[in-house]
């Protein structure tokens, strides 16, 4: 009788540090296949032309770990024409399309591997240099102005979705970018995509302080739900 | 001392590698086409809800317009530095300025056409 009451602490024991393991495990098994998760981030063009997703090695200081673990079970497209967007996109009738047949779904994991490897990912802070250089003032901004500076006078949109059909496809979508990246992350990155990823087809448009803290109110605007008139 | 050496030497060699010029057709295709299409006929993939269409690089009329000049500084500093769409960004981070002359030339061989011509 004890020796049964024991096993399953046995079990237990055995089994615990083999979960703190695994999400790193399953990282080095199904995601390096696509995902960089040590750096450097690409150098040159034929490197990023090899892209199959984002790169990881600073997915701790780009994502939220909630949104990583409920993605992670349930994977969509944030990206309209994947990554490196060149490998899927061909001549359509009226304008180039993204061709649908070379694009592959993510794998879906389940909620105890998703949680782990959001743990793990998390731990992956490549650019905590970057991060420490925004300082950002929580609040709210007007929506309308928002995306008036986004689309009119950033021309953002010509890349980006504000929302599932309205905007441009080489870029991923923006109208769930609060939802899925941390704020100082979505300032840093628009104010030197370079500094992150030398190669990206994102341009520096030299956007200002104030309108880097614009442009993250309103992304939390279109992320709660409330997006455009459009 | 020759530890020195080779530290110099890898030092040099990474900085050669991390930016290495690239060739104008390969930026093009990586950049450019986004917007400007495959065929470099201002059809790209992204046009669709763009308010202005990008500039057709095949249309020699149009590019005749332009000095090289001009198409330099549209690369460099965006569209609005030459009174065009704030669409057309900056690639001035991007691109060094002997590849964007690269560009300029890659441009003309799109559009089959020089300045004035």
């Amino acid at each position: 009788m004890k020796i049964k009451m024991l096993l399953p602490l046995v079990f237990v024991a055995i089994a615990a540090p083999a979960l703190a393991d695994d999400g790193m495990a399953i990282i080095k098994r199904d995601c390096v296949t696509c995902h960089n998760i040590s750096g450097p981030a690409p150098q040159t063009l034929k490197e990023v032309w090899n892209l199959k997703g984002p790169n990881l090695a600073y997915a701790g200081n780009k994502y939220r770990e909630a949104w990583l673990v409920s993605w992670l079970q349930k994977p969509q497209r944030i990206r309209p024409a994947g990554e490196f967007y060149g490998n899927h996109i061909k001549i359509g009738d009226k304008h180039d399309v993204v061709d649908e047949a070379t694009l592959k779904d993510h794998m879906v994991l389940s909620k105890a591997d998703a949680t782990a490897v959001a743990h793990e990912l998390m731990e992956l802070k490549q650019h905590d240099d970057l991060i420490a250089q925004e300082k950002l003032e929580p609040g709210t901004g007007s929506k309308m102005m928002g995306e008036m500076m986004f689309d009119k006078f950033l021309g953002c949109m010509a890349c980006h979705r504000i929302e599932p059909d309205y905007g441009g496809l080489s870029g991923p979508e923006v109208y769930t970018a609060s939802r899925r990246l941390q704020p100082q992350f979505i300032a840093s990155f628009i104010r030197n995509p370079q500094a992150w990823e030398p190669k990206t087809w994102m341009p520096n448009k030299h956007v200002s302080d104030a309108n880097l803290q614009k442009l993250v109110y309103y992304f939390d605007a279109l992320a709660a739900g409330e997006g455009n008139g459009k | 001392m020759a530890n020195k050496f080779l530290f110099v030497l890898t030092a040099v060699l990474f900085s050669i590698t991390a930016h290495a010029k690239e060739s104008a057709v390969d930026n093009y295709k990586t950049y450019c086409v986004q917007c400007h299409g495959l065929k470099g006929n201002g059809n790209g993939v992204n046009v669709r809800d763009m308010s202005v269409q990008p500039r057709d690089h095949t249309d020699a009329k149009s590019m005749s317009g332009r000095s090289d000049e001009m198409l330099f500084k549209v690369i460099k500093e965006g569209g609005p530095s030459i009174d065009k769409s704030i669409l057309m960004p900056p690639w001035g981070d991007t691109f060094s300025d002997d590849e964007i002359k690269d560009l300029v030339q890659h441009l003309r061989q799109l559009c089959k056409c020089k300045f004035g011509s």
